[in-house]
């Protein structure tokens, strides 16, 4: 049933956890659509044939709605269309939370290709590389002008934005290939911007990754780039922008708030409230710093906007997240754990 | 062009120059009407040429730049210079006073100026067009606009100024339904279409400002790098969507309401019924105005719009979708137990009330947010507002440019023709656009000069439903320009009809009554024998 509904519909394959549900939802309205659009022609046509125009000077009776008739007529669609409202929603907030073991992956679009960056090292060109099972959080921005990111057999999307981070996770459940779309129309070349996400079983994905690591030679993926990890190039970026004249990674508080063990705190604002620190707030303090002052501080931070590049902020993001207050008997986890937001 | 009648507002005065100084708002009206057909010409070549590039996959005649400037100048002589004057501006201005007794609109030298600012933006637009032709789309989005190289700002202000024509004609029909109907016209009588007019009226007074704030931000941005909506200057290009689509996601409701007057009037007409609830299209109308200003961010669910908005806005775009689900109802019931004609306008307004129906169901989809999630920015969108402005909108223009053509004529069309045309319109109509919006679900983005092969087939099938449509549309323009000097004359009320616009003649006089109408009934009243309910 799923199946011929699909191709019925003329939906591509489904590539994601998500592609499942929302086809369901999908085959709900659709058909609701067509039996009403059924019955409405119906009675139409009945209504065409039946009182039919016979001479020019028919006589016609006055019938105007009972007010039960007008509450029917409110109430029924009403109804109907808040009861999608919540089942669309409840998928809705799921697929807007990603969850806490998800693997990160960075994307950065830019006029006409996608970027994929590993926080353990590797970043390719139009190629994303996923392991099957497993949720993968995309932390999306662009170099230039708004793209969106877009796999139709994921049923997804999410705009890529200069200046900010946006997320969007899936979780592929099957090895396979999925074509990649810019969505957002982005100048001359909009068209040409294509990708693919390539899904591996688990342990190819391992081993893929290892080799990566290892800076092998890959010759089945022609995508891949220089191994240096993206939290080694942000300490890196932090030093040569001056980041660390103010801000100290010992957990000492100097100019600025120390960046020790601030990914995932609870920042209280200067004028009240608290902010999550964030990937999407860490990227706007560093775009646009006296937006959220933390509490304690003056307002002397510099705006970076147009000084760091994407990769060069994500790069500084990843560095702030790998800085973790040692903890007696955890060792480091190899990639960043995620905390989610609640948004 | 020769007027059956003797005295009527076509024959007083027949120089070019008493056309161009007119304060008759029926002149006005039929001015409005040639230019919003003349761009809707435009619109449709430059539709074509879409259609035609998207034939194969990679090259077919034009390149990417050329496509996008396509695009670009496609959608906006077919928002601005076409939709959104073509049925309040032109069949407003002249049915209007008609319908409520009235001698003119309230301030008639206001009603001139729009037609000189409509045309003076125009100009500057098309000529911006072609000059540089910008390559941004009709929704302008930042950074792109403020970066591209092409010639926006031209674009931009041609728009600007049209808005400003948009803001006087809605301001003078909000002071003209209440200060000038007939006396015994009380609001309940009012017919529907000045009803949905005045609804219209409101949107454009309170929404159309943004649009030209949004509209000059984007102007300083280019000119003087203000660095509002530039990222790189610290700017927020999120915002430009909020702001755009505060006005147009209401104007959208502009492009609509309009044609539901034309599909409430044109119902009742051709089946001899008054309105199944009068009540509840009046209330739906007002209704669809207020809650309209409060879903705008239904455009913006990808774009990392919180959560909890996104769940608002979803919320609210249900409730707006309930005002037109009502107003389905009520056509439709008006044409229980009527005699209906089968007339072109009747079947335009079937044809309406059809593409309504899906429009909004496939609007009613996106606004469940996990759905919007594939379908936005594909075709599927691009199917979702073609069935509603093209479906709905252009049904319902035909519809009045047929029901209305011996009022503002005197003259008669070729009636099994027009029926003829018809029904190709409705058949070009489901070609062309529902295999859009099966490419939508296969996930084929908008605005792409290029595509990868699977999505050939189907911009095939839709391609050739456009060369339908065009066709349809010429065989309507010509035998309604052989009728304007060739049609036999009409009468007074051809249709038979009870709408307040027929009881002047047709044409009408240049100061509409001879004597003052009455009102003792609302407007469509045929009935001999009363029923209360359907029931
Ligand atoms: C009745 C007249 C309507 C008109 C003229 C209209 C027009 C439009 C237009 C022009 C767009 C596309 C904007 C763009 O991306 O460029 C659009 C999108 C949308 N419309 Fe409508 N619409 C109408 C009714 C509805 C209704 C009744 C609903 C909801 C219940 C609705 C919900 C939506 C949604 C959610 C989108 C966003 C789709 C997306 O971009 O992903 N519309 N509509
Ligand atoms: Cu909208």
């Amino acid at each position: 049933m799923n199946e011929l509904l699909r191709r019925l519909f003329f939906l591509p394959e489904q590539g994601s956890t998500f592609a499942v549900k929302v086809d369901h939802l999908h085959y709900v309205l659709l058909l609701t659509t067509f039996a009403v659009a059924v019955g409405i022609g119906a009675v139409g046509i009945f209504f065409l044939v039946r009182y039919h125009r016979r001479t020019a000077s028919d006589p016609t009776p006055r019938v105007v709605a009972a007010p039960w008739m007008e509450a029917l007529f409110i109430g029924v669609p009403l109804s109907l269309f808040l009861l999608w409202f919540v089942l669309g929603f409840k998928q809705f907030v799921w697929v807007m939370s990603p969850p806490q073991d998800s693997l990160d992956v960075y994307v950065t679009g830019k006029q006409w290709m996608w970027k994929f960056t590993y926080p353990g090292g590797p970043s390719a060109i139009d190629r994303l590389v996923v392991p099957a099972g497993r949720p993968v959080r995309l932390l999306l921005t662009s170099r230039d002008v708004i793209h969106s990111f877009y796999v139709p057999d994921f049923r997804m999307k999410r705009d890529a934005i200069p200046g900010r981070y946006t997320d969007l996770w899936f979780e592929a459940p099957r090895p396979g290939r999925h074509l990649v779309l810019c969505a957002e129309y982005c100048g001359l070349d909009h068209s040409q911007m294509r990708g693919e996400v390539v899904v591996l079983p688990p342990a190819d994905f391992e081993a893929w990754q290892d080799a990566q690591r290892r800076n092998l030679p890959v010759a089945a993926l022609p995508g891949a780039r220089t191994p240096e990890s993206m939290a080694v190039r942000g300490e890196r970026v932090a030093a040569a922008q001056g980041c660390l004249q103010c801000h100290t990674v010992t957990g000492a508080p100097h100019i600025g708030p120390t960046w020790l063990g601030l990914y995932g705190r609870k920042e209280p604002l200067e004028g009240g409230g608290v902010v999550l620190a964030d990937e999407a707030y860490l990227t706007e303090s560093m775009m646009d710093p006296l937006a959220k002052v933390v509490a304690g501080y003056a307002p002397v931070m510099p705006g970076y906007h147009g000084r760091l590049s994407a990769e060069d902020s994500g790069a500084l993001v990843e560095f702030i997240k790998s800085l973790r207050p040692p903890r007696p008997g955890v060792t480091a986890a190899e990639e960043p754990v995620y905390v989610p937001t609640g948004r | 062009m020769s007027p059956p009648a003797a005295e009527s507002y076509l024959s007083d005065g027949r120089t070019v120059w008493s056309w161009l100084t007119t304060h008759d708002h029926k002149r006005i009206g039929v001015m409005f009407l040639g230019l919003t057909l003349f761009f809707f010409f435009l619109g449709g070549l430059f539709a074509l040429a879409l259609r035609i590039e998207l034939l194969t996959p990679g090259r077919t005649v034009m390149g990417h730049l050329a496509y996008n400037r396509m695009f670009t100048l496609h959608g906006v002589t077919m928002v601005w210079l076409f939709m959104i004057p073509a049925i309040p501006s032109a069949f407003g201005n002249f049915l209007v006073p008609l319908m409520i007794g009235a001698r003119d609109v309230a301030f008639p030298r206001l009603n001139l100026a729009s037609v000189y600012l409509y045309v003076l933006g125009a100009s500057v637009a098309l000529w911006g067009m072609f000059e540089g032709g910008a390559d941004t789309g009709w929704t302008f989005y930042t950074p792109y606009s403020t970066t591209t190289g092409t010639a926006v700002l031209p674009v931009l202000v041609g728009v600007f100024i049209i808005g400003f024509s948009t803001i006087l004609t809605g301001l003078n029909f909000i002071a003209t339904v209440h200060t000038l109907r007939a006396p015994g016209l009380t609001w309940m009588k009012v017919p529907l279409f000045v009803w949905a007019i005045y609804g219209t009226s409101i949107i454009q007074v309170l929404a159309t400002p943004v649009l030209g704030m949004v509209l000059l931000l984007v102007a300083l941005e280019r000119v003087v790098g203000a660095g509002i909506f530039d990222p790189a200057r610290g700017g927020d290009p999120i915002l430009f969507q909020h702001l755009f689509w505060f006005y147009s996601h209401p104007a959208v409701y502009i492009m609509v309401l309009p044609s539901m007057g034309v599909i409430s009037e044109a119902v009742s007409a051709f089946s001899r019924k008054n309105a199944f609830s009068y009540r509840m299209i009046v209330y739906s109308t007002l209704g669809i105005a207020f809650v309209g200003f409060f879903t705008w961010g239904h455009h913006m669910f990808a774009s990392g719009q919180s959560t909890f908005g996104s769940g608002a806005f979803g919320a609210m775009s249900m409730l707006v979708a309930i005002f037109t689900a009502i107003k389905i109802f009520s056509w439709l019931g008006t044409l229980y137990r009527g005699s209906i004609a089968i007339e072109s306008p009747l079947i335009y307004t079937l044809g309406f009330m059809f593409f309504l129906f899906f429009g909004g169901m496939i609007g009613v989809a996106y606004a469940t947010t996990s759905l919007n999630l594939h379908w936005h920015d594909t075709y599927s969108v691009v199917a979702h507002f073609h069935f509603i402005m093209v479906g709905a909108t252009v049904m319902a223009f035909l519809a009045a440019l047929h029901y209305w053509f011996p009022k503002m004529s005197g003259r008669c069309f070729p009636k099994k023709l027009a029926n003829g045309a018809a029904v190709l319109i409705i058949f070009g109509f489901i070609a062309t656009f529902v295999p859009q919006f099966l490419l939508g679900n296969l996930g084929m983005p908008r605005r792409y000069a290029d595509y990868p092969p699977h999505f050939q087939s189907l911009h095939v099938a839709s391609t050739a439903g456009a060369s339908l449509l065009a066709f349809g549309f010429l065989v309507i323009a010509a035998y309604l320009a052989w009728s304007l000097r060739y049609g036999a004359a009409a009468g007074d009320n051809p249709w038979g009809s009870e709408g307040f616009e027929w009881r002047s003649a047709s044409p009408p006089p240049t100061h509409n009554f001879t004597t003052p109408p009455e009102y003792p009934t609302g407007p469509h009243e045929y009935a001999r024998e009363e029923v209360p309910h359907a029931a």
